[in-house]
């Protein structure tokens, strides 16, 4: 990294992943401290940034959207509420060491699929495996058949939709409607307490800066620069000896894991999963975290997904009815008037007006958004 | 035209090749070959099967029947675009495909020859001494030096043409297709162009289209003339321009072909 940005990296990484939770652990009263309601908003918010990175990877620089990462969220949130739903053990209120809302559908033995998230290993590898071969598979499929554009967009809505009926279905032994909750403890730890939610928070904060350095290092690599041309022209790629099948494979592979990721530590931290943060809805609502943010560039997303829910928090309080009106506004006044983001606009504009060193050159993202994502080819 | 060179000797060897849609032959019993460093120019009316030859050379359509040999021994039926471009197949297509939001280096460096072009690989590799001084190299025979760091997007017409041209001549292909280099190009462009071919030619085969008879005869040794999906007539230009079935085909519509 060049010296700047290091120092700007290091700087945000410790504010994030020692000073806010330093200022959590001053005593009540104080008037510097965080509150334990802030800090574990902020933490919610993180988990939300490292989602939108793995988005913009496939996004922002493959040109590839998916409207479907609301499943591969909710996969890694449900491997992990899984396992937080047996540590819950006896203690639960019917006393019994099934899951509540198992005992209350009348299954009377633990379904074979749900044994092995007994295990804390398996439960950690599980929330990584399961979205990142699930990702592979699927888009193995799509991609090997060159199915791209519009199209794939479209495939994975409905991929969104199938996780979302499928998850509401109380025959799948998954909680149905209202999902996996009641969370007691995590690894031993009592999820109540103050002290394991500003561990879980300072976890996901040191994630997101891993994150972070893995799509950079991504991204910089001359793969990175495959991605991109993949934006550009497909067929150029192809035919450079390179398969676009196979990078779009790999990335969108490590944009399920970064969302997996996401959802296991999500669930810690908020207490409950269910079908809703999954769907069709949450799913285009984190591409839009990512495209206010400004996709093409990595700061953007992380930017879009604290900003825009930051600013969903603070509005719903107030005014409720309106939150849906702003979400909407803005992500049209981004398509139309800022393609590039809060983020890629401000870099555009600090290269326009007096910074003697222009911004490392950052891949417009404005341009092919008509010709790769909204038009077949 | 005889056909009495051996295979063994060719860069590409086409053998009885019919390509067929939906009942039209695009290609009919084709049967074409080029020798290693040739420079040939094909030549036909619109729907003669020109760019169809392209397409089953790089891969991008299978052939409904025949066989397609590359250099010695190499049988590209059944093979992807991507694989056919790593044996050693280059194409440039006819309107400028190149990457307008990587720099033109960036353009060369990505299509630059690699020991693998996998994504792993890819990820891990750097970029070694000799690998950046054949890109300033190409860089320099294509003019563009000046532009190296200037994003491809903004480049004018003619320029994205000879980036696309260099980002082949990268990629060490030994067989290098090229659809219409000069359509949409100034008289000044299109004598550069033909300049850039020639010196290409001069390390590896180069098949090209064109449409515009002048800029074949300043260029060509050899004409190769398909119409309805076979070879009409082949042989050197001058002596194609005098063939009366060629005049009768194709000649007495070149006007309307360039406009």
């Amino acid at each position: 990294m060049r010296t700047r940005e290091r120092w700007a990296f290091l700087a945000v990484a410790a504010v994030l992943v020692v000073v806010l939770p330093a200022l959590n652990a001053l005593p009540a009263g104080s008037p510097l401290r965080v509150s334990d309601f802030t800090l574990n908003l902020f933490g919610k918010f993180l988990t939300y940034a490292i989602l939108a990175l793995g988005i913009d990877l496939i996004w922002g620089y493959a040109g590839v959207l998916s409207l479907g990462h609301g499943v591969f969220f909710g996969l890694g949130a449900y491997a992990m509420g899984m396992h937080l739903m047996l540590e819950i053990g006896a203690k639960g209120v019917y006393q019994n060491v099934l899951p509540d809302f198992m005992v209350w559908n009348r299954v009377t033995e633990l379904p074979l699929f749900w044994k092995p998230f007994y295990s804390a290993w398996f439960t950690l590898l599980a929330v990584v495996l399961v979205p990142g071969l699930f990702a592979a598979v699927f888009g193995f499929l799509t991609f090997r058949s060159r199915i791209r554009g519009v199209y794939f967009s479209i495939i994975t809505q409905a991929l969104a939709l199938c996780a979302w009926l499928t998850f509401n279905r109380n025959a799948m032994n998954l909680g149905g409607t209202n999902g996996l909750s009641g969370f007691k403890t995590m690894f031993g730890f009592p999820l109540n307490s103050p002290g394991t939610q500003r561990g879980l928070y300072i976890v996901t904060a040191l994630f997101l800066c891993a994150a972070y350095l893995l799509c950079r290092w991504i991204v910089r690599s001359p793969a990175g620069k495959v991605l991109v041309a993949i934006r550009d022209s497909e067929t150029r790629v192809l035919f450079c000896g390179y398969s676009p099948a196979a990078f779009k494979m790999f990335v969108f592979t490590v944009s399920a894991v970064l969302a997996g990721l996401a959802g296991a530590l999500y669930v810690g931290q908020v207490g409950i999963i269910t079908p809703a943060r999954i769907g069709v809805l949450p799913s285009i609502e984190m591409i839009i975290w990512v495209a206010v943010g400004g996709r093409g560039t990595l700061i953007g997303p992380v930017v879009g997904a604290f900003g825009v829910n930051w600013l969903q928090s603070l509005l719903t309080t107030h005014y409720p009815d309106l939150w849906i009106l702003v979400l909407g506004g803005m992500f049209v006044t981004v398509v139309l008037f800022f393609p590039d983001g809060v983020v890629g606009t401000a870099q555009k504009l600090m290269a326009r007006f007096g910074r003697v060193t222009a911004p490392e050159h950052v891949p417009a993202a404005s341009e092919p958004v008509k010709t790769v994502e909204l038009t077949p080819r | 035209m005889t056909m009495n060179a051996s295979p063994g000797g060719s860069i590409i060897y086409l053998e009885d090749v019919t390509v067929e849609y939906d009942g039209f032959k695009a290609l009919n019993g084709l049967n074409f070959f080029m020798d290693y460093k040739e420079l040939r120019v094909v030549i036909g009316p619109n729907g003669a099967g020109k760019t169809t030859l392209l397409d089953v050379i790089s891969g991008k359509v299978q052939p409904t029947a025949g066989r397609v040999i590359f250099g010695h021994s190499t049988d590209l039926a059944g093979r992807r675009e991507n694989e056919i471009a790593s044996l050693g197949v280059g194409r440039k297509f006819q309107t400028p495909s190149i990457f307008a939001n990587l720099t033109v280096r960036e353009n060369l460096e990505l299509a630059l020859a690699r020991a693998s072009k996998g994504v792993l690989a890819t990820l891990k590799s750097r970029f070694t001494v000799e690998q950046r001084d054949r890109v300033n190299l190409t860089l320099e025979t294509i003019g563009l030096s000046a532009e190296a760091d200037v994003r491809a997007g903004g480049l004018s017409h003619g320029q994205k043409q000879w980036l696309e041209i260099g980002m082949v001549m990268v990629q060490d292909a030994e067989l290098l297709l090229v659809d219409e280099p000069v359509a949409g190009m100034t008289e000044e462009e299109t004598e550069k162009t033909g300049r850039l071919l020639q010196g290409v030619a001069a390390e590896r085969a180069v098949l090209v289209i064109e449409h515009d008879m002048e800029f074949v005869r300043s260029i060509a040794r050899k004409v190769t003339v398909l119409h309805e999906g076979s070879i009409l007539c082949e042989g050197p230009v001058e002596q194609v321009q005098k063939d009366d079935r060629v005049m009768e085909v194709y000649l007495g519509r070149s006007r309307e072909a360039d406009a």
